[in-house]
């Protein structure tokens, strides 16, 4: 990122062409270590994600029916509304790592802002379906979920009693607020920094017009958000009822 | 310099105004703290990472003074807890982590490689903040409470029960985790992408490649131990059940979560050692090393087995006795590189031209202790001799003879290597060599006589010993040791900041060793070359003719001087 962040360093002593940092022989090794700098960051954010993934299917693997339960809350249309603006979003960014590669500025910077709208849309909606939660008493700590039916629906109740281990409902909980936080947390970040790019685009930043990479760099992170949450989707909102 | 291959260039990229690199190129604060220099970062990543040695080094002061009567001496145990944990945490996240890779691997990666800076400066400029930020947490904590978990933090302690700053203490050791995967970062794009023509990938030099294995190991391991953490800071926080047994939470997932990165941790310390006792062995050796390419994929192998074999600190947890087997089975295969590494440096040495400057010694003294380090190793990866040993000083003394006894000699030795490539100004070398004899007799006071105590039945952090006072012996010894260390620690401080002052000038190149950072001038310019380097020979392409010619030369020269603590190299060019 930090080639993005300020394209007005310059003023070293080698003459060289527009948008090439210092450090760089040619425009081509400039692009081609940005593009390596952004897959090993990408590799490390797959470890960050990674661990959490390994810890949900632990204990998923442990309590399949206290998961399948607690699950149903979660409301698959807005779960699925979601996945769909995100894709869209993908696909937005593509079309702007495209216009980028054929140097249309104006095309950049509607598609980014069209992405922008998306991940906007996305946290509105992300917005609604944590409040839901919270009306239910959903958030894992005291008083969780003091209303088993309510929140759950009959498949909590097993011949009148609540059948729904509410410890192991708090974990799929905790889970679920950690994970889909910290993705929300991405896309938050993935705002800013689309932000700032349309930004440097507006300005007709050398770092931007000259190369399309740096776009290309914002495209890759914001599709590695992507693809998160479309493993975040299935694993949380579209369950089977454990055999 | 006697090989014509190294030569090219030499002249070139001195510049013709020696005055004008990279310290005193701008003089203002901001100039150093705006900083795009990967040099300059450097400079700041050795003043500030001293700092936090200097605090860890206080705590574990107090820690020896505390064990040298059985009952304990000034600590209270809540203190004592403490001070122990301020030790761990400060040593192991705030030196141990950053001090070879962000001192002396930002410094040198690309000189060594022939590129004018890192692949991303603002980047690594942003990783030292991060490493202050995460810092200044860290000590805030540490003031405002402190912590006492013991650097691993396990659950459920950490995350239900202890009413000290754990929240406070993670959040700073997540930002720093964060200043070591930007770091990985830049570095592995720069090996990558950034290497001077001719630099082949079999031609970088050994230190080159052990940053590059750290880098992997920083890469894939930091953001799993960042997370496991983070998820305590949300479990004390936000209350959310992660790890809590009482909702069917296992807290020995975080236990297979932080040792799987803090295993790999481990060789993340002492990796960029290896690199540095590689370079340091071949160029005190003149010798070129023994097996290159074992030696570079020896540090592949370790990086990429360090990962499968977090299992071993687990031996007494619930994991299953199966599971047991395996770790320690693979724990087993880390000794074979780390053996082949002790093996090619003895072969270089043999029949080399050794010359026993203070930075050697320092590698000289590294081949022992670590072998004593690797050995002991072995008994704690085992699975009965573990068990026994477990939480005892044997463990204590074992990762210190790899930290300190590795990292910390590989580090004292690289940067008396490096420090008049770094500033320009030679040190006085007479004083460095019987540094680094007291460093080692200090060294091995201290850490020794702990292998006997914790096979004796010592347990680690226990700041008394009523139960058994037959160790205060051992344990006296062990503190005695730890002052000599200690004036050892504290004297480079001296010297090196006096050669600043009255050092003479350092020539290029005043080690006649080989690599392309010895090319340029002492202190480096901004750019590090004035013209980009072609590198057209081997690595450590010592030819044995010439060599022994400078010998007998040098020989010559040094008995018919009475100035012995001069380097006897310094007048090749």
């Amino acid at each position: 990122m930090s080639a993005i962040s300020n394209p007005m360093d310059h003023g070293h002593d080698h003459g060289h062409e527009p948008g090439l940092h210092h450090q760089y022989e040619d425009m081509a090794q400039q692009s081609e270590t940005y593009i390596v700098g952004m897959w090993t960051f990408l590799v490390s954010e797959v470890m960050f994600f990674g661990a959490l993934f390994l810890i949900y299917t632990l204990y998923r693997w442990n309590y399949q029916l206290d998961f399948y339960i607690a699950h149903e809350h979660l409301d698959v249309k807005l779960g699925a509304i979601n996945t769909t603006v995100l894709l869209f979003s993908s696909f937005t960014m593509v079309m702007a790592v495209q216009s980028a590669q054929l140097k249309n500025r104006l095309k950049v910077m509607g598609y980014l802002a069209v992405t922008v709208l998306c991940a906007c849309t996305f946290l509105v909606i992300k917005y609604f379906e944590y409040k839901s939660k919270f009306a239910d008493h959903l958030y894992p700590g005291a008083g969780f979920a003091d209303d088993a039916v309510k929140a759950f629906g009959n498949h909590a109740l097993e011949n009148g009693h609540v059948a729904v281990n509410m410890n192991h409902a708090q974990l799929f909980y905790g889970l679920y607020f950690g994970m889909t936080g910290l993705h929300a947390l991405h896309i938050i970040v993935g705002i800013g920094v689309i932000i700032s790019l349309i930004r440097l685009w507006f300005n007709r930043a050398n770092t931007v017009i000259h190369d399309y990479v740096p776009t290309e760099m914002v495209g890759l992170y914001w599709h590695f958000v992507d693809l998160v949450w479309i493993f975040l989707f299935p694993l949380f909102y579209l369950m089977p009822l454990p055999r | 310099m006697s090989s014509p291959a190294i030569t090219k260039g030499e002249l070139k990229n001195q510049p013709q105004n020696e005055e004008v690199n990279y310290l005193n190129v701008e003089h203002t604060i901001s100039s150093w703290l705006l900083t795009g220099d990967h040099k300059r970062i450097a400079m700041l990543y050795l003043v500030s990472a001293s700092f936090f040695f200097f605090l860890g080094s206080i705590a574990a002061g107090l820690i020896r003074f505390e064990l040298t009567s059985p009952a304990g001496v000034v600590l209270e145990s809540e203190t004592y807890n403490k001070i122990f944990s301020a030790h761990g945490i400060i040593m192991i996240f705030q030196f141990l982590v950053p001090a070879i890779p962000a001192i002396l691997g930002n410094f040198l990666l690309p000189l060594m490689i022939g590129a004018r800076d890192l692949a991303f400066p603002r980047l690594n400029l942003a990783s030292w903040y991060m490493f202050m930020v995460g810092g200044a947490l860290i000590l805030i904590g540490m003031i405002g409470g402190g912590v006492d978990t013991g650097w691993t933090f396990y659950t459920p302690y950490s995350s239900m029960y202890s009413n000290t700053q754990v929240t406070l203490v993670l959040v700073g050791i997540f930002i720093s985790g964060f200043s070591s995967i930007t770091t990985g970062i830049n570095f592995v794009a720069t090996i990558h992408k950034m290497r001077a023509p001719g630099m082949t990938w079999f031609r970088l030099p050994l230190f080159v490649w052990a940053m590059y294995s750290t880098s992997l190991l920083m890469i894939l391991g930091t953001p799993v131990v960042a997370i496991t953490l983070l998820l305590v800071v949300f479990e004390r926080l936000f209350k959310l059940p992660i790890f809590s047994p009482e909702l069917g939470g296992d807290p020995v997932l975080f236990q297979h979560l932080f040792w799987f990165y803090s295993h790999p941790a481990v060789y993340i310390m002492i990796l960029p050692a290896f690199g540095i006792i590689s370079e340091l062995i071949a160029n005190f050796s003149r010798k070129r090393i023994f097996g290159y390419h074992f030696v570079a994929f020896s540090s592949i192998a370790i990086a990429g087995l360090g990962f499968l074999v977090w299992g071993h600190h687990m031996f007494i947890s619930s994991q299953s006795m199966y599971e047991s087997i395996v770790f320690s089975l693979i724990s087993f295969l880390v000794a074979v590189p780390s053996a082949i590494k002790i093996f090619n440096w003895t072969t270089t040495m043999y029949k080399g031209n050794i010359r026993l400057q203070s930075p050697m010694i320092y590698a000289i003294g590294f081949l022992g202790i670590f072998t004593v380090g690797g050995l002991t190793g072995l008994f704690l990866g085992g699975t009965g001799t573990d068990v026994h040993l477990t939480a005892t000083y044997f463990v204590v003394a074992h990762f210190h003879y790899v930290m300190v006894g590795g990292t910390l000699l590989g580090f004292l030795g690289g940067l008396h290597y490096w420090w008049p490539k770094m500033t320009g100004r030679l040190y006085n070398d007479g004083i460095a060599k019987v540094n680094a004899v007291i460093v080692f007799i200090g060294f091995n006071l201290t850490f020794f006589p702990q292998f006997i105590l914790g096979w004796m039945g010592m347990p680690r952090r226990y700041h008394y010993y009523y139960f058994a006072p037959e160790f205060q012996a051992y344990h006296i010894m062990s503190t005695l040791g730890s002052s000599v260390l200690g004036f050892g620690l504290i004297l480079p401080a001296f010297y090196l900041t006096m050669s600043l002052i009255n050092g003479k000038k350092s020539g290029p190149n005043p080690w006649g060793a080989h690599g392309l950072e010895w090319e340029t001038a002492s202190p480096p310019p901004t750019s590090n070359f004035l013209e980009t380097p072609i590198v057209l020979d081997e690595v450590y392409d010592f030819d044995p003719v010439s060599e022994h010619e400078q010998d007998m030369k040098d020989l010559d020269k040094w008995e018919s001087t009475t100035d012995h603590q001069s380097f006897p190299t310094e007048d090749h060019h």
